[in-house]
């Protein structure tokens, strides 16, 4: 499986140098760019931490970065760091107390929707500073033929962004890989099932709680601030909110949660979704305004019943089935 | 090494435990019995630390435990065992007792270290300890003994082991008692050993407390606790048979 893994990322890595078009340049960016972000809201995710509010650790990163460069001429370089600090914040503020008073399942599930509709709200209402639902461009620091600004982080060139997002994805990756591995993702199963047995053998419930939470919520801001720098434009309903925050609850189910490139596998399959349903309904979405919505609720629900293991999580099980009985199979 | 003084725990206007004192001495199996609401489980789980007492004090080796939090009171050295079994059930027999092994003293211990002791566990309280063992194949017997090994892969100084003996049918019963006499032997840990039914436990405690609605009713070596007038009043009619059998047998 390792060779496999690095052509495929090889094969990957030259996507750009084919002479690939702009537009699924940018389809492909935003496949990785959303995979990165499902497979950080799953690393609590498949640990029975279900949030509905990733959308406010998304929405913190992208608006801090932005603001900061916009009002203070903080480099993004800086910025970055403060807007990861800042999300690490806002889920100890929701965090501490979920996991200290054993707010768990579909009680916690509540709270961080709350949080993630806060923050929207909260852009809005600040709308002298953030352009409240019209959205906010980063001041731009290409002109005068510039193509890129290092210190601004903005590049022109969609390239750069592919092997940025690519990198990150691939580290988002790693990180899922390495906390696989560990005890704390051992405990942390072992306290989504028996929350009293695992205090019992002195495991730290609230402490192993929080660093998975604390992990999720800084790379998913990781990813708000990628989003904000490569797309130059940020609103409160993309970023944040109940919307963003449902959509990274499907992509990581429908891909798999519970398998490393499940998410990825979700984030390919929301895009294809999203194109498909824009070229099926194009007209139905002017008269409908929260159609997607509506469609998406109905298959997250689909999935759950049907498929909880998500797409990826059911074909290896059915290949793995399918190599357990080679004599039973057909033919 | 472990007193428990004064112990009284309310649930609001309800005395679940009232004023119930006793001292476990080091290497002593010490049996906590009495009929059901009898105040035994909730004694048990003051000192686990998942309830904090209303009032009285838990000591441990000379330090206050009575507020301390479950996983606090696993890392001074007190692991306990719960009546109704409570595996990790996604996790492999192997990683349910490798946890207890790495978290269990507070200091984790290098990994490696940490699967050798839980096969040590395992292999002391004779379940498999092949990688692939599942807890889906366990019976009752084979739930209670899993408890068994998680608790000691935390390299307890005391046991706490919460109805050890129930669910399982006599002969197995039996093998459970020689199993914490054992225990007790080869791991050097002391044992408080809660039971509603007395048969197989009065074989193996040093002691036993019988409680009744919350209160100490008797205390002492099992042969005289089982004469007690007041524990056969208690037991009559639910256990009679055992306590005559084990007076009997202990007299013999």
């Amino acid at each position: 499986m390792k060779p496999l893994a690095w052509i495929g990322v090889a094969a990957l890595a030259a996507v750009p140098l084919t002479g690939i078009g702009n537009y699924p340049l940018h389809l492909i960016i935003m496949c990785l760019l959303w995979a990165y972000v499902y497979t950080s809201w799953s690393i609590m995710g498949r640990l029975g931490l279900v949030s509905l509010g990733h959308g406010a650790f998304l929405g913190i990163g992208a608006y801090t970065v932005v603001m900061l460069w916009n009002h203070y001429g903080f480099s993004p370089w800086l910025g970055a760091p403060l807007a990861v600090l800042l999300s690490l914040a806002a889920a100890l503020l929701i965090g501490l107390p979920c996991f200290r008073f054993r707010i768990v399942g579909h009680y916690f599930a509540l709270v961080t929707l709350a949080l993630s509709e806060v923050t929207r709200l909260v852009i809005v209402a600040l709308r002298d500073h953030t352009g409240g639902s019209l959205g906010a461009t980063p001041n731009t620091a290409l002109a005068q033929g510039n193509t890129w600004s290092l210190d601004a982080l903005q590049f022109s060139d969609k390239r750069v962004w592919f092997y940025v997002i690519l990198a990150f994805w691939l580290a988002g990756l790693w990180i899922w890989a390495r906390l696989d591995r560990s005890m704390t993702r051992l405990a942390l199963d072992a306290i989504t099932h028996e929350e009293d047995a695992a205090a019992s053998v002195g495991i730290n419930v609230t402490r192993s709680k929080l660093f998975v939470t604390l992990v999720s919520a800084g790379m998913t801001s990781v990813g708000g601030v990628l989003y904000a720098q490569y797309q130059l434009y940020i609103n409160p309903e993309t970023v944040s909110g109940i919307g963003i925050s449902l959509q990274m609850v499907f992509g990581a189910i429908a891909g798999g949660m519970f398998v490393m490139l499940g998410p990825t596998v979700g984030a390919v399959f929301t895009l294809l979704l999203q194109e498909g349903l824009r070229l099926a309904l194009g007209d139905a979405f002017k008269q409908f305004p929260a159609l997607d919505l509506a469609i998406y609720g109905l298959m997250l629900v689909l999935f759950i019943i049907y498929m909880p293991k998500g797409i990826l999580g059911a074909a290896l099980e059915w290949r793995a089935r399918r190599r357990a009985t080679p004599a039973a199979a057909p033919g | 090494m472990l007193e428990v003084s004064g112990l009284t725990k309310r649930f609001g206007g309800f005395a679940a435990v009232s004023n119930v004192s006793f001292r476990l001495a080091e290497g002593e199996i010490l049996g906590l019995i009495g009929p059901n609401g009898s105040g035994k489980s909730t004694t048990f789980n003051v000192v686990a630390g998942l309830y904090a007492p209303t009032s009285g004090s838990v000591r441990f080796l000379g330090e206050e435990i009575g507020a301390l939090p479950p996983a606090a009171v696993c890392h001074r050295g007190i692991a306990r065992t719960f009546q109704i079994p409570r595996p990790f059930r996604r996790l492999s027999l192997l990683e349910n007792v490798a946890l207890a092994a790495f978290y269990g003293r507070g200091e984790h211990p290098p990994r490696a270290k940490a699967w050798e002791m839980a096969k040590d566990a395992l292999a002391l309280v004779k379940l498999p300890t092949h990688p692939a063992a599942r807890v889906d194949g366990l019976g009752a017997a084979g739930l209670k003994k899993l408890e068994l090994a998680r608790a000691l892969a935390t390299q307890p100084k005391v046991l706490l082991a919460d109805e050890s003996l129930g669910g399982l049918d006599e002969q197995e019963m039996e093998q459970a008692a020689d199993m914490l006499a054992m225990i007790r032997r080869e791991r050097g840990v002391s044992v408080v050993w809660v039971e509603h039914i007395m048969g197989a436990l009065m074989r193996v405690v040093d002691r036993c407390i019988v409680l009744d609605h919350g209160e100490v009713i008797a205390a002492g070596k099992p042969q005289d606790v089982a004469r007690d007038p007041r524990v056969i009043e208690v037991y009559l009619g639910t256990d009679a048979s055992a306590v005559q059998a084990v007076t009997d047998a202990r007299v013999a």
